[in-house]
């Protein structure tokens, strides 16, 4: 999963000069706040004597929140690093390493940061790990990626293993099989942190998780409205807050503030897109982080805004009760049959109202890619919109081609007007 | 019968599977393939069916496979789809899907969305735990072969009953240990069971019902073992990676007088490394195998703070005298990759020389594969 906020300039003699920016709304700098905290708590909590822990975007955070355990993502890192252009270096150091440059470029970046490769990008600086907390919802990579770094600095690793599920339903016996690995984690953890875990605590942090999560989800519906009082990659900047601090009051908050700010919009028909809106369009997967601004030049160009993103209900994990917690964890978006995954994304294609769906084959994310020809037609056939796809990376700049992914928005633009046109009569 | 003429004949049903597979179905079997890793054979076996390995194939392009996959997928994966959309696997009775790594979970999906969409045949889901050991671990594990075996008998029309599991389990343990024998004595006897001649033994097994093919590993294992010791001139690697059966490519170990000492390989020893617990509950037993499955790139390591793996691999080439490693990277398999910097180190420490050769199924030239090994051959002569 992939997650950034807009990260404050460090020195970057790679990136490209950059337009004085507006200043932030105050939804959007509280949003900002929440994750620069998040990074300050693990280097206070380092400096202090205490453990730090690595955890995957969706290991269940309520435990660690509980125990009050400082816990930073190296997929937010390894994002923020790769938008911030120094992605490729990590992912070369991690090459001489040993690691295959075919390998998932967050599982680079972080194992070359692991192993104590620094990075420029200072708001994704982070202190070395006292333990790992893994969660292969996402994918079986994470598995072995949080090995490596579990070996490299001789720490424990907390292992909460998703199966993958081949129905929409999830069966009581994953429910039982998670629910026995989260006791085990909560013991694992009580020993890391030294103090016990307070069931009244637990339940605030799943509160606060869960009005983060609806706060969240009430965010990403703004982009049903038409035309939209946002910009869709703006979810993409907002994700960082929802990886890395759904459990506290803070990001609630922060959402919340946020959907009022989009409110507003809506009543003045405004929004944070800097064109109009001509169509709207589902990007499917990872952004390309590095690639972020040629990945908008043509949707500026040709008046597209993205309006539907996946992650609105991979993050949004509302639950009631701890099995139901269970439950909500195993519905991460790699981790579901496809059945699932094309209900999810026809589901907001529809509410969003969506002309068409750019696809990106994403060379980090095999599980994430690897049913995506199936899905298209689907696409193509229950919503008939156009689909277009294009190669790209999540993380390493040199998987991605700038003209092919030009050509290819080109030739979507061309499908929705032809389709426009058709419909128009 | 003579040491020549088993091999060969294990050798003939390596190379033909399709004939195999029409060979059980004009028997009136029916029969299951099964995709890896650590699909619980015995199962099939004890509904009565054949349990038919699907490993990919040297011997076919990627073609309609494409309609469901993008390119940077595992070759097996990819061409186990494209068997079952060309009609090679027609004739399979239904298609067991286990899911534990990052290709096989999107591919269980093409595969059921595939079948049903053509009406070619059932498909078997099954996700392993990864946190196999703990009581709730074993539990999900026999709640998923649970629905293994519910599926094989709508199948096979018969309940699998706890005698017939039992049974198929003896079967299968004693095959593992006939295989585990048989790569003994393929080392000590590596002048008669070349590279190439090892890799169509244990191929074969894929491929058959286990008790006949026990039956014959028994008997070839009974001629090795008369023969005088082998007096090796040549060098003696330990193979690691997902698979290495191209002839091709191994025959390039026997021009240069490379023998394989024993084996880190998902396809041969790590197939049959652990055998099923035989007691009361044949289903708790099929679960405990798998717990105890070991030194896998693909398995979870509650002890990940440490490099068992890499550790065993470089035991498994001091006590089988071999001299090196080579290692088949599978082009695309990220457990695989993820795990080579640590088995380098491990290697490096240990002062066992190794290469990496990156290969997949679609490969028909080996000159650089060729060149790597005499090379590599040359380095471990002098080290003798």
């Amino acid at each position: 999963m992939a997650e950034i906020e807009k990260t404050a300039p460090a020195a970057q003699p790679a990136a490209p000069a950059k337009k004085p920016k507006k200043p932030p709304t105050p939804g959007v700098a509280a949003l900002r706040k929440v994750v620069s905290d998040v990074y300050a708590a693990a280097w206070e909590a380092k400096k202090a004597g205490r453990p730090v822990g690595w955890s995957s975007s969706k290991f269940p955070c309520e435990i660690a929140e509980t125990l009050d355990l400082a816990v930073v993502y190296p997929e937010n890192q390894a994002a923020g690093i790769a938008a911030q252009h120094d992605g490729e270096r990590l992912c070369q150091a991690a090459e001489d390493m040993g690691y295959d440059a075919d390998i998932c470029g967050y599982a680079r970046i972080s194992l070359a940061y692991s192993a104590g490769v620094e990075t420029t990008n200072v708001s994704r600086q982070m202190p070395q790990p006292d333990f790992v907390l893994c969660c292969n919802n996402i994918c079986n990579c994470m598995t072995k990626w949080y090995e490596n770094i579990a070996r490299m600095h001789n720490i424990p690793l907390i292992m909460i293993d998703v199966p993958y599920n081949n129905t929409t339903h999830v069966d009581d016996t994953y429910v039982a099989y998670i629910r026995g690995q989260f006791d085990d984690a909560i013991k694992q953890l009580e020993h890391i942190a030294g103090k016990k875990f307070d069931e009244k605590k637990f339940e605030k942090v799943c509160g606060n998780a869960n009005r983060t999560a609806k706060a969240w989800l009430k965010v990403c519906n703004y982009l049903q409205y038409q035309p939209s009082p946002m910009s869709g990659f703006d979810l993409f900047n907002h994700m960082a807050d929802v990886v890395t601090a759904r459990g506290k009051v803070q990001t609630a908050e922060a959402f919340e503030l946020l959907a009022t700010e989009l409110e507003e919009n809506v009543k003045e028909g405004k929004s944070t897109l800097p064109f109009p809106e001509k169509y709207r369009i589902m990007f499917e997967g990872i952004p390309c982080w590095p690639e972020l601004r040629a990945l908008f030049k043509p949707l500026k160009t040709n008046g597209l805004n993205v309006t539907a993103v996946v992650y609105a209900p991979a993050f949004g994990f509302v639950y009631d009760g701890l099995d139901d917690l269970c439950r909500a964890y195993c519905k991460a978006p790699n981790s579901v049959c496809i059945e699932q995954g094309v209900d999810w994304r026809e589901g907001i294609c529809r509410e969003n109202k969506v002309d068409g769906v750019l696809v990106h084959y994403n060379r980090s994310c095999k599980p994430w890619s690897g049913y995506m020809p199936e899905m298209q037609r689907r696409f193509t056939e229950d919503l008939k919109v156009p689909c277009v796809a294009f190669d790209g990376d999540q993380a390493d700049p040199r998987n991605f081609n700038d003209a092919q992914y030009e050509t290819r928005v080109q030739g979507l633009v061309e499908a929705m007007e032809a389709n426009k046109a058709a419909k128009e009569g | 019968m003579s040491i020549e003429s088993i091999i060969s004949e294990f050798a003939g049903i390596a190379a033909s599977p399709a004939k195999q597979l029409a060979n059980y179905k004009a028997e009136g079997k029916k029969v299951i393939g099964v995709l890896p890793y650590y699909a619980p054979e015995e199962l099939v076996y004890a509904a009565g069916m054949v349990p038919f390995g699907m490993w990919g194939t040297n011997d076919k392009g990627i073609s309609l496979s494409k309609e469901y996959c993008a390119t940077f997928y595992c070759t097996i994966a990819q061409l186990d789809l494209e068997m079952l959309l060309d009609g090679t696997m027609d004739q399979l009775d239904g298609v067991i899907t286990p899911t534990i790594c990052d290709t096989l979970r999107p591919m269980s999906q093409n595969i059921r969305v595939a079948m049903a969409k053509l009406k070619k045949m059932p498909t078997i889901f099954l996700a392993h735990p990864q946190n196999r050991k703990p009581a709730y671990g074993l539990k999900f594990c026999v709640d998923q072969y649970t629905n293994v075996k519910k599926a094989l008998e709508e199948i096979s029309g018969a309940p699998i009953t706890d005698d017939a599991l039992k049974n198929a389990i003896k079967v299968y343990n004693a095959s593992r240990a006939a295989r585990r024998d048989f790569v003994k004595l393929a080392n000590e006897h590596c002048d008669v069971v070349t590279p190439t001649k090892r890799s169509a033994v244990l191929k074969a097994s894929w491929f058959m019902l286990k008790d006949a093919y026990t039956e014959k590993l028994v008997a070839l294992n009974e001629e090795l073992k008369k023969l005088p010791d082998c007096d090796w001139k040549g060098t003696k690697v330990v193979t690691s990676g997902i698979i290495c059966d191209n002839p091709a490519l191994l025959k390039i170990f026997e021009d240069n007088n490379v023998a394989i000492a024993a084996d880190d390989i998902a396809h041969e020893s790590r197939a049959f490394r652990v055998d099923v617990p035989e007691c009361d509950d044949p289903m708790m037993a099929l679960a405990m195998q798998f717990a105890n499955q070991d030194y896998d790139v693909l398995l979870y390591d509650e002890h990940s703070s440490e490099n068992r793996r890499a550790e065993h691999v470089v035991d498994l080439v001091k006590e089988s005298g071999a001299q090196g490693l080579i290692v088949f990277m599978q082009q695309f398999c990220d457990p695989e990759e993820m795990e080579y910097p640590y088995l380098k180190k491990a290697l490096d420490a240990a002062q066992i020389p190794h290469i990496k050769l990156g290969i997949d199924q679609q490969m028909h030239d080996f000159g650089q594969a060729a060149t790597a090994i005499q090379a590599f051959a040359d380095v471990l002569s002098m080290q003798k």
